[in-house]
């Protein structure tokens, strides 16, 4: 049943407003994708697009080889087989949780569409709930029911948009394994739209990076982190700071905090100032360091402290030190670069 | 298209009877006019208002009772109220001989206010029409955070001073809403004034349309009206976009309640006893002992056929109503296009129009039609068409889609508005066209307010009374007509039946909104 989708150059426009920017990416069969990226960056649009509310302008929507959306053609939504879990979730308020996941069965034969309905319930772990109505369910209950309701009638690609943005924080990363699993288990092919990069790195297989209706990067959570393709991502994907380098060697740069060197040849020329992303824990709290630098305001966040730091020359960078590492304000404590691939940016 | 042809007019040239009017008359409707909406405006502001800040945060005996109780008036049209109270209090009413043989006072011996008065009329009109601004002023003053009123007391107000700084500012636009409300009713009151002999516009475009014959002028003072009811609307929808803001905070509990001991819970009590009790209890007593004198020559088979009458008028009307503002409502979430919208606002506005303007805007272009047809027929095929549209039951079919197709559809768009849109996208995705979304998600959800605009029209068109009186249909009459007939002739005890009914059915609705508010409280 799972479905190959292929979004090819795709714009989607609102009257005069241009909202997507040429999207373009592709999700084989079984894998989770995910748009991530600051609201209002049009990533709900690229879900709605291909859902089949939106018209497209440009480009093309495939899914297994055939034409969903082209500029000229627009596959109704009803047609094209997709499950989509919605940001409220939309549970029907007057049908039971049964009637709710059986809502797309229609055609399907009495005791077949029986089977199904038990079948999801006990895949989301609510055997009992069947004659339930949504507002007697928990937010995560409700959740599940309408997972369970967009993927009963088998659908090729699943999308969903910002499903466990109405959760408490610890839920979310919780139910996103759960849906991961679930989703694993049923091999779908899968589409999520978040804001949230810590609820996409738990579910997704390949992230687009959206900002302004193009697509900034598309790869894995790990890569996005430790190769950021531009300034944009470096800034959005985890915390971290840039400062200015001068490249003095084939493999070396010299900052503030130290020389260093990276594990593959730096493309600047030799005496260029260039800038470097500095995540927070490439820097090392070192008592024995040459390097200091006083701290602004520090952060307890329980396994660790995040310290914000500012050098002699008033550079600000962010180190992530153990929790036993307890420094006041003011104090000047001693730091140490721990920097092996280096993220390099043109100096603007 | 009511309002087209009746704007029209305000551009024609002056006819004779026109000037005449001018000369006489109009100096008198407006200032009539202008001291009923005072009148009218004053009182159902401090009924409307004490009552409802009583029962939303005082505690007091009876509380829970009148705080639905207190709609029944609603159910009583003004014109109604007002053959009781004259039948009540006139010089051989009840009162009046009751006091005459406690006191052995004749004729002339005392003064006693005249009920049949414009200050009677202001009295009538306040005591039915004071709900619209209890009811909005109360929606305000639960809506309102807690946490408002907690802060004003922490800052040193105490219940009043919270009250007249805090809540009362707060609820200025839902109060507003209702007095336009309420003063819209006024304007559009016929049976009422005319019943009184009071010359306003409403008296006026009847007695110039049918007594003058001047068609012209009659449309004209209807423009004049038009004018005074679109200033109205225009205060309203103002005052209806600043209500947007009186959500203080999304964070509710229940309110407080202020327990009144004593004296001041009897007071308090007494407050809202008096106008449930002039409004509604005092003339639905007197109606039942006249009915009871006379139901027995009054129910007889012609007033059989008359309820039949009323009753399938008011079904076919409120089915008709109820099946457009669907389908222009569910247009509109379909397409949403600007026409549709624009129509819409459009339609909307009826309810504020009169019913005698409506009337004479719906037949003056039938009756052009008709009267073009028939000539056409006549001179081309030697047949005569009659009056097809203006003397039939279409015309009257026609201006209580006018008059009432907005009640409908303020109905139906709660419903449909309460409905996410992510339903309508729930359904798309699983398979569902959108007429089988409507059928299968939108119709079962909203049911309850597409049965209450049912009920609404229906009710509504029942107590209509100045566009039935107009267009008619010869021998064609209901149960609000016939009332108004038999008072008018003096036989106010003969029109009690009718007007029972009236009220009775009246009720339905009213019962129905005190218990969709009651259940509305936000945050619980």
């Amino acid at each position: 049943m799972t479905s190959q989708l292929d979004v090819q150059n795709i714009d989607v426009s609102y009257g005069d407003v241009q909202v997507l920017d040429r999207v373009s990416f592709t999700l084989e069969p079984g894998e989770i994708g995910c748009m991530l990226g600051p609201s209002g960056c049009g990533k709900t649009t690229v879900l709605r697009a291909i859902a089949g509310f939106e018209p497209i302008t440009h480009g093309h929507i495939l899914v297994d080889h055939t034409e969903f959306s082209s500029p000229s053609f627009c596959l109704p939504t009803e047609k094209r087989n997709i499950g989509m879990v919605f940001q409220d979730f939309a549970l029907f308020p007057n049908m039971s949780v049964a009637d709710n996941i059986g809502f797309g069965l229609r055609n399907w034969h009495h005791k077949k569409k029986r089977a199904r309905i038990q079948e999801l319930l006990a895949m989301i772990g609510m055997p009992t709930s069947a004659k339930a109505y949504p507002h007697q369910l928990s937010g995560g209950q409700q959740q599940r029911v309408a997972l369970a309701r967009a993927m009963a009638p088998q659908p090729g690609i699943l999308l969903m948009d910002e499903p466990f943005s109405s959760m408490d924080v610890e839920l979310r990363e919780q139910l996103a394994r759960e849906v991961r699993n679930i989703l694993n288990q049923e091999n779908i092919t899968a589409v999520l739209v978040t804001h949230d990069q810590n609820e996409a790195f738990a579910i997704a297989d390949r992230i687009c990076v959206i900002n302004e209706g193009r697509i900034e990067q598309q790869d894995s959570g790990y890569n996005l982190y430790h190769q950021p393709a531009n300034r944009f991502v470096a800034d959005f994907i985890g915390q971290g700071v840039i400062i200015p380098a001068e490249v003095v060697g084939e493999f070396t740069v010299k900052t503030e905090l130290g020389v260093v060197t990276n594990d593959m040849p730096i493309t600047a020329n030799l005496g260029d100032t260039v800038d470097v992303l500095v995540r927070p824990d490439d820097v090392i709290h070192d008592d024995d360091s040459g390097e200091t630098a006083i701290v602004v305001e520090k952060a307890f966040r329980g396994a660790d402290f995040l310290y914000f730091l500012r050098t002699d020359s008033g550079t600000e960078v962010l180190c992530l030190a153990p929790s036993h590492h307890d420094h006041k304000i003011n104090e000047r404590i001693g730091i140490r670069l721990n920097l092996h691939h280096l993220v390099i940016f043109d100096r603007i | 298209m009511p309002v087209l042809t009746i704007a029209s007019f305000l551009l024609q040239s002056s006819a004779d009877v026109w000037q005449h009017l001018l000369d006489t008359v109009l100096f008198d409707y407006l200032t009539n006019s202008a001291l009923l909406m005072i009148g009218v405006g004053m009182g159902t502001f401090s009924i409307g208002v004490t009552c409802a800040w009583l029962t939303s945060v005082c505690q007091f005996p009876g509380k829970r009772f009148f705080a639905w109780a207190l709609l029944l008036p609603l159910a009583m049209p003004a014109y109604i109220i007002a053959y009781t109270y004259t039948g009540m209090f006139d010089f051989a009413g009840p009162v009046q001989s009751l006091l005459r043989e406690w006191t052995g006072w004749g004729y002339g011996d005392y003064y006693f206010p005249e009920i049949r008065s414009i200050g009677g009329a202001i009295a009538m009109l306040s005591f039915v029409l004071f709900p619209y601004v209890y009811l909005l002023a109360r929606a305000a003053f639960l809506d309102q955070s807690v946490c408002v009123l907690e802060v004003s007391r922490t800052l040193g107000c105490n219940l009043w001073g919270s009250f007249y700084r805090v809540a009362l500012p707060l609820a200025r636009p839902a109060i507003v809403a209702g007095m336009s409300l309420a003063l819209m009713e006024t304007l559009a009151d016929y049976g009422t004034v005319s019943y009184f002999g009071i010359g306003v516009f409403t008296t006026g475009i009847f007695r110039t349309w049918f007594g003058l014959g001047d068609s012209v002028a009659a449309a004209k003072l209807a423009a004049i009206l038009l004018l005074f009811v679109f200033t109205l609307v225009l205060v309203e929808r103002g005052s209806r976009r600043q209500a947007q803001y009186h959500h203080s905070t999304n964070r509710y509990q229940n309110l407080p309640e202020y327990k009144l001991p004593g004296i001041k819970g009897l007071i308090a009590f007494v407050a809202c006893l008096m106008p449930l009790l002039l409004g509604f209890i005092l003339p639905a007593i007197q109606l039942g002992f006249w009915a009871v004198d006379t139901y027995e020559e009054m129910v007889d088979e012609s007033f059989l056929k008359l309820t039949l009458h009323t009753i399938s008028l008011a079904a076919v009307a409120s089915l008709l109503a109820v099946m457009l503002a669907l389908f222009l409502v569910y247009g509109r979430r379909l397409f949403g296009g600007k026409a549709v919208v624009a129509s819409i606002r459009v339609v909307a506005t009826g309810y504020a129009i009169p019913g005698t303007v409506v009337a004479v805007g719906v037949i003056i272009p039938f009756a052009w039609f008709d009267n073009t047809l028939d000539a056409y027929l006549r001179d081309n095929f030697d047949f005569s068409s009659g009056l097809l549209l203006s003397g039939s039951l279409f015309a009257v079919m026609f201006a209580y889609m006018v008059r009432f197709l907005a009640v409908s559809i303020q109905s139906v768009e709660a419903g449909l508005g309460k409905i996410k849109h992510s339903m309508d996208d729930a359904a798309r995705s699983l398979g569902y066209q959108p007429r089988q979304t409507f059928f299968k998600v939108h119709l079962p959800i909203m049911k309850g307010s597409v049965l209450t605009a049912l009920l609404i029209v229906f009710v509504d068109v029942m107590k209509e009374l100045p566009a039935t009186l107009i267009l008619r249909p010869f021998n064609f009459n209901t149960l609000a007509v016939r009332a108004f007939e038999l008072a008018s002739d003096e036989r106010l005890a003969d029109s009690s039946t009718a007007a029972l009914m009236i009220v009775a059915v009246g009720l339905i609705p009213v019962i129905l909104l005190s218990k969709s508010i009651s259940a509305s409280r936000a945050g619980s």
